[in-house]
């Protein structure tokens, strides 16, 4: 299993990536985004999280420019699983990768704090080892989460499954931090092998450090 | 020489938290005959072109391709002489 992690300038969060995928026992790379290709033994490629290119002009808007950005999406149309995390997330709207796109949070503050989400829908390979309403406890860290999509491409992301996760307090009731449409945390394309979710499983592999509810969710990666 | 000036706000129908928040801003300083605010930025351009029909279709697909995320934002292009 090869875990390949993409990080553009002001990118901040490819070594916790990194760390937790080692941690499950997967080999890493960190992709400078000046390369032109993915690496060809990539199981699964991760646009980290962070601050790429200082969120100029919008999240995520300049780095879909960058070199490495069409081999990432001639690999995701040709079926390679990616994953992305926070600024990831945003990177991938950006690039139209995944539906919708984030804005401001709705209380204009940066949130940073753990949050309960609850699982939505498992029918794909990344959430399949939880159990549809599994409330897991992750951090999220982000000024521009608030996802938002109009009626219907919203109704299109519900009939296709494609909505995996949405905040929640800890009994797995509705709690909206950000104002996301619905409290939509995390979604996946409609071919289920693009991912994307605002919270950072990343930083949840330690119970020591608050929560160690990412594992089971990166996990699911891990299938050979 | 051309001076270009791109507007980008959100959708209407996207709520505008910024907006809403001079608004009540406003408000609160006594300003009671506003209905509403939109917050948006303006990018200015400077463009080594004279062909006014050009520089429109180069800052249009400058718009549709970087300039406003078209999912959630409108613009608006006014050319300056």
């Amino acid at each position: 299993m090869k875990v390949t992690i993409l990080q553009f300038p002001g990118t901040n969060c490819e070594y916790d990536a990194q760390y937790a995928f080692e941690k499950l026992g997967a080999k890493t790379e960190i992709l400078w985004h000046k390369s032109q290709s993915v690496p060809a033994d990539t199981d699964l490629l991760v646009v980290a999280g962070g601050f790429s290119y200082g969120d100029y002009l919008r999240s995520g808007a300049i780095a879909k420019f960058s070199p490495v950005m069409k081999a990432v999406t001639a690999y995701a149309k040709s079926g390679g699983k990616v994953l992305g995390i926070c600024n990831g997330f945003q990177v991938l709207t950006e690039a139209r990768l995944l539906p919708g796109a984030l804005k401001r949070n709705e209380s204009l503050h940066f949130i940073s704090k753990h949050h309960h989400l609850k699982v939505i829908s498992n029918d794909n390979i990344f959430l399949e080892k939880l159990d549809n309403s599994d409330v897991v406890n992750i951090p999220i860290a982000h000024h521009d989460g608030n996802y938002y999509i109009d009626q219907n491409g919203l109704k299109e992301l519900y009939d296709n499954n494609q909505v995996l996760l949405k905040y929640c307090d800890a009994n797995g009731d509705d709690k909206n931090p950000n104002g996301s449409v619905d409290s939509i945390a995390g979604i996946c394309n409609k071919e289920r092998n693009v991912f994307g979710l605002m919270p950072h499983p990343e930083r949840a592999m330690e119970s020591l450090l608050g929560s160690s509810d990412g594992i089971k969710m990166l996990q699911g990666f891990l299938k050979a | 020489m051309m001076k270009v000036i791109v507007n980008v706000f959100l959708k209407a129908g996207v709520l505008d938290s910024q907006g809403k928040a001079v608004y009540h801003a406003l408000e609160s300083l006594h300003f009671d005959n506003i209905s509403d605010v939109r917050v948006g930025k303006q990018i200015v351009l400077n463009l080594d072109e004279s062909d006014e029909t050009k520089a429109m279709a180069d800052v249009t697909k400058m718009c549709e391709e970087l300039l406003a995320n078209t999912v959630i934002e409108d613009y608006n292009i006014e050319l300056v002489k």
